[in-house]
């Protein structure tokens, strides 16, 4: 048996109900985190991935939302459909979260250091000196120039890069064991994405703090995570070491989100391949595979069932959803096809 | 086809304060070519582009069209005119689309102020909506009834359907899916070949301006600091700035991303207020010499089309 790990989310089902209908947001979710790993979770737009770790910090609102089955385990814990109290007992404590957007995200009215504070002050008890003093010291962590000053200072006398520090601070106060980081460096420019990416893998490294990075964009992924899920229409379809996700991709929309990205690296001038179409209407999510409308390689089963999760021998961890992978099925240009056995998950 | 000759746009805010949000921007854009144009926000690529094409006043300097030179405060009668040569197609597809016009006034408003009967602007349109990947029966639609992706498509055909010559594409993919902007970026690269058109993309994703233009130019704080062919100012940047930009773009690789080490460039981009001589980007940068804070570089040619404003380099 191995050792219990960190965070285990299984079979997650989230709902919301709205005026057209209900959307059937996030479909049946596995997935674990380790102690000290950088997990990320990528897809685009409304593929569920936000949705996911929300519901693991208990802030869907509900109603719309609905977490209709599923458990996620915090060290062994159930932390799925607690009460509020109970929530607060673990959100910023255990698990800490960072958001798209640092300017809507902190408070405009609290100092940022009132706001740093608060949560060492409601989750430890802390005195306003001492936490004060925290505070500080958390600024000077995530290598914020002139932290005393800093303090005493509101959230638009900051840049969005400075914020965004801010609010890892802030998420910091606890030094909970996992940090959820929601699409953190997408507001930001290319050279502020490095900072805070390079500020994130040094927390992780020093303190082992485990992180699931939340991201649309594979070359983040490639630069910070150690495993990835790929996220489409609700469901993982392809999960795996970081290696094995960008070297030997084994379900389609991996493959052709690489394609449909210009590649500095390989093949420099080859022409972007779109993936065809958009995602499926998660009203009425399809009966078969969610991307066999886009798939240039769907079959007649793709349409009718959805695949199982086959995984690889040799690599455990890897695993995708997807048909190709069954005995005997065509081989596919590009596509990682071992033997992969069907697992009983669902 | 375009030249801008040390163009500037300041802009005054108040209390004796004046932001160089352009100063003194040169650069040329040959006929059918994709210039892109990099920087981080800030930096006023979308200034340029706004000031280029008489969205904003500018201060001083000369912008050219075709050997003429543009009027330096465009007055409505200047905008009608120009609009059927030079068109733009905006950033975000949410807010750029009147929700209250169909999609066949949206495209069609074009031809409208042209005089052009009903009947053949719906011919024109429905074309042009299959010519982005759009259904004609989209027509009577509103925005509100598209993706994001679509959205986008629709702003496009919005900018074609007039047969623009120059077309100035302000950040038009960032607010797109991955594969959806591999769509809308192989769209924009078959309407230049087919159509003849010349592109000003401004961008601030790396790889794909390296990508989809012919010549790159990078901007910092209201200045050009490099310019050049694409792949010769990727692979090969000379200006400090251009190469720690280049240096912080991720990879979707791995291994490279492991081996490579991190080279974030410190500090943030300040704002070009009240600016004095020097580089202005003395303070971040590694290898400042005392030259640099007191004497502003020109742009200098240092190799076949590629100019660099630095210190560092003597032209060729």
């Amino acid at each position: 048996m191995s050792p219990p790990k960190l965070l285990e989310v299984n079979n997650l089902h989230v709902e919301f109900e709205t005026y057209g209908g209900v959307v059937k947001a996030v479909r049946g979710v596995d997935f674990s985190v380790a102690a000290g790993e950088v997990l990320a979770i990528v897809g685009e737009s409304g593929c569920g991935k936000s949705v996911t770790v929300q519901s693991l910090m208990g802030i869907i609102p509900m109603p719309p939302g609905k977490i209709t089955g599923g458990s996620a385990k915090l060290k062994g814990e159930e932390i799925l459909g607690l009460d509020a109290h109970a929530a607060n007992q673990f959100r910023g404590k255990e698990i800490g979260m960072i958001f798209q957007d640092p300017m809507t995200s902190l408070n405009p009215t609290m100092t940022i250091g009132a706001q740093i504070a608060e949560t060492l002050k409601v989750h430890r008890g802390a005195s306003t000196k001492r936490a004060n003093q925290i505070a500080r010291e958390l600024l000077i962590r995530t290598r914020i120039p002139e932290a005393q000053k800093r303090l005493n200072q509101y959230p638009f006398e900051f840049s969005g890069g400075m914020l965004q520090r801010a609010m890892i601070a802030q998420s910091l106060a606890c030094s909970p064991s996992l940090l959820i980081a929601d699409e953190p460096t997408t507001a930001l420019d290319v050279t502020i994405q490095a900072q805070i990416l390079d500020l994130l893998k040094e927390l992780q490294a020093r303190d082992g703090m485990a992180i699931i990075l939340i991201t649309h964009d594979l070359a983040v992924v490639a630069r910070t995570a150690q495993n990835v899920c790929v996220m489409y229409a609700g469901q993982i379809v392809e999960q795996g070491a970081v290696d094995d996700i960008f070297y030997k991709s084994a379900h389609p929309y991996t493959l052709g989100l690489k394609l449909a990205m210009p590649s500095n690296v390989s093949d420099q001038n080859k022409k972007l391949e779109p993936i065809p179409g958009s995602p499926p209407d998660l009203f009425s999510p399809p009966k078969g595979c969610g991307y066999a409308a886009r798939c240039p390689h769907a079959m007649r089963i793709c349409h009718q069932e959805n695949p199982p999760l086959y995984v690889d021998a040799s690599a455990p961890h890897h695993a995708a959803r997807c048909w190709l992978q069954a005995p005997g099925a065509p081989k596919t240009q590009g596509l990682y096809q071992p033997n992969l056995i069907a697992s009983d998950r669902q | 086809m375009i030249k801008t000759v040390n163009l500037k746009k300041h802009f005054h805010i108040g209390r004796n304060q004046t932001l160089h949000a352009l100063d003194g921007i040169s650069l040329t854009i040959a006929e059918n070519e994709i210039l892109g144009l990099v920087g981080e926000s800030g930096s006023g690529k979308s200034t340029f582009g706004k000031t280029l094409i008489g969205l904003h006043e500018r201060t001083a300097g000369d912008a050219f069209f075709e050997g003429l030179p543009l009027p330096q405060k465009y007055t409505a009668k200047d905008h009608l005119r120009y609009s059927t040569d030079i068109q733009m197609i905006f950033q975000d597809p949410y807010a750029s689309l009147n929700p209250r016009m169909t999609v066949l006034d949206i495209i069609g408003e074009g031809l409208a102020l042209k005089g052009i009967p009903r009947s053949d602007i719906q011919e024109e349109v429905a074309f042009w909506l299959r010519r982005v990947g759009l259904h004609p029966d989209h027509m009577s639609r509103f925005p509100h009834e598209f993706s994001g992706g679509q959205r986008q498509r629709i702003g496009i055909a919005r900018a074609m359907i007039i047969k623009p010559k120059f077309v100035v594409c302000d950040e038009p993919i960032s607010a797109l899916d991955v594969s959806v902007q591999a769509q809308v970026v192989n769209l924009l690269e078959d309407l230049k070949d087919s159509l003849g058109l010349t592109l000003l993309f401004i961008a601030h994703d790396l790889s794909m301006v390296r990508y989809i233009s012919d010549r790159m130019a990078v901007m910092y704080l209201g200045t050009l600091v490099e310019s050049g062919p694409s792949d010769a100012v990727f692979f090969e940047p000379k200006h400090p700035y251009t190469r720690l930009l280049i240096q912080s773009n991720p990879e979707a690789d791995p291994i490279l991303e492991r081996t490579r080490p991190s080279a974030a460039l410190t500090g943030e981009i300040t704002s070009p207020i009240n600016m004095g001589p020097g580089c202005r980007f003395v303070d971040r940068c590694p290898e400042a010499m005392p030259q640099c804070k007191s004497e502003t570089p020109h742009p200098r040619l240092i190799g076949s089309d590629h100019e660099v404003a630095c210190h560092l380099y003597h032209e060729a």
